[in-house]
């Protein structure tokens, strides 16, 4: 198995709302990628954004500024 | 083939239609049930088709945009999922059966639906929505457009009405999506109801309803989401809400295709051409003895249909000799409006629609022309 590292998780409520996150991400360049929600976590939808720790305030501001439906925001090991 | 039955379906789509089906079908996952790449891929086309669904409409969020079979089954969704015993609602004569029968069964469990008449060209008189106004009315459930006159409602009037008297409006755009502007935010539209086979140029078996705001509609459909798995209930959140089981994904790719060609044409341009088609036939048949056309043709701003009778003979055998002897498809009978046919005085003789989509041609429009010019001399 990969060797955990610390991960910002962001969970959302529908998958609508994931591809909504990961195109935001995209657009403005942060970084990340779509996974599936880790056990440790419990999200309504299935996949969930993970980035970098240190993307923490850049992506907190992209979703006020974009209006995204985020459930939940999470540090966890992965 | 000439085909003028584009009312029923768009025969002719973009051929950048078929190309998204066929990849999508080589090439989707299910959408929301993983975060592999095929997943993924399915799930992306399907937000970018919910993100320009609601830019073409004025719907406030994309995610708000929820996916059905067709118009049919989000007018059942909303009827059913915001109404019940107790509410009243008022609709027009010029409906289809899509939004009649989901009235008719409102009706048969309690609720009460009136209805603002047609005159015999298919217009209404606006002042009747006053008049049928009571206590316990809920909501005007209308359509933007008549699949059988073409005639337009004036949805920014009826919504204004809905906002003074704190009423749901809920809208039948079959007719219209993808050739009309249409303008939720503005006409204050709550629930959208489209289809996408029709002049949003898409594969049949795609269509959906935008619903503006938190409108707490009921699903009648339940399962399946990939999301809140271990939850007995459905998921309340848009789009997930009205949206269990797998999504026609393939179709909405097709769809996502569709509306990419009418932004880079403009439906502007399209209505254009559609309504420059349909006015050539009409000032060529409107005036021929022994031909009825119905409707209200004051005004060229109308969808793209001419429906029209010769003498009395039975619509079915003129639309039949249409296709024997010219190769022209129409669409005879009831069209699914029985209230409108009643109206115009039509419930027994059926009419002959023709309509137009942007693949039509002047060439075809004239030769449709001169077939009905020649059956009318027949039939004298």
């Amino acid at each position: 198995m990969r060797e955990k590292q610390k991960k910002l998780v962001v969970t959302f409520r529908t998958t609508a709302g994931a591809m909504a996150m990961e195109e935001a991400c995209r657009s403005a360049a942060a970084p990340g990628r779509l996974i599936p929600v880790p056990r440790a976590i419990t999200a309504g939808c299935g996949m969930c954004w993970a980035a970098p720790p240190e993307s923490r305030a850049a992506i907190e501001e992209l979703v006020v500024r974009e209006h995204l439906d985020v459930d939940g925001l999470y540090d966890v090991l992965l | 083939m000439i085909y003028l039955d584009n009312a029923a379906t768009t025969l002719h789509k973009p051929p950048c239609v078929g190309k998204a089906v066929l990849a999508a079908m080589g090439s989707f996952g299910n959408s929301g049930r993983g975060t592999h790449e095929e997943s993924l891929t399915a799930a992306r086309v399907i937000y970018g088709a919910r993100e320009r669904l609601a830019a073409l409409f004025h719907c406030p969020r994309a995610d708000h945009v929820c996916f059905t079979a067709n118009s049919t089954e989000a007018l059942n969704i909303a009827v059913a999922g915001l109404f019940g015993p107790g509410d009243h609602v008022i609709s027009t004569d010029l409906e289809h059966n899509s939004v009649l029968r989901p009235l008719y069964r409102l009706r048969s469990q309690g609720g009460a639906v009136d209805f603002v008449p047609a005159d015999r060209q298919g217009c209404i008189d606006y002042g009747d929505f006053e008049r049928l106004l009571r206590p316990g009315t809920r909501a005007v459930v209308c359509t933007h457009g008549s699949n059988l006159t073409g005639n337009l409602l004036d949805l920014g009037r009826i919504g204004a009405f809905c906002r003074a008297h704190g009423l749901l409006f809920v809208v039948d755009a079959s007719q219209t999506a993808g050739v009309f502007p249409i303008n939720m935010e503005q006409w204050g539209i709550d629930v959208l109801c489209f289809t996408g086979h029709k002049s949003l140029l898409g594969p049949q078996g795609t269509g959906g309803l935008c619903v503006r705001g938190e409108l707490p509609i009921r699903p009648w459909k339940v399962g399946g989401t990939g999301v809140h798995s271990y939850s007995e209930t459905q998921p309340e959140a848009y789009p997930t809400r009205l949206e269990a089981g797998t999504l026609n994904g393939h179709g909405i790719a097709g769809l996502y295709a569709a509306l990419g060609f009418l932004e880079e044409t403009g439906i502007d341009v399209i209505r254009a051409r559609e309504q420059a088609l349909a006015r050539r036939f009409w000032e060529r048949v409107h005036g021929l003895p022994g031909v009825t056309v119905y409707g209200d043709f004051s005004d060229f701003e109308r969808a793209p249909v001419v429906t029209l009778n010769l003498g009395e003979c039975d619509s079915a055998e003129v639309s039949d000799e249409l296709t024997e002897r010219w190769e022209i498809a129409t669409r005879p009978g009831a069209h699914c409006a029985p209230r409108l046919h009643r109206a115009l005085g039509t419930e027994e003789q059926g009419a002959v629609r023709f309509s137009w989509s942007w693949y039509n041609t002047e060439e075809e429009t004239d030769t449709a022309a001169d077939a009905v010019e020649a059956l009318a001399k027949e039939a004298r």
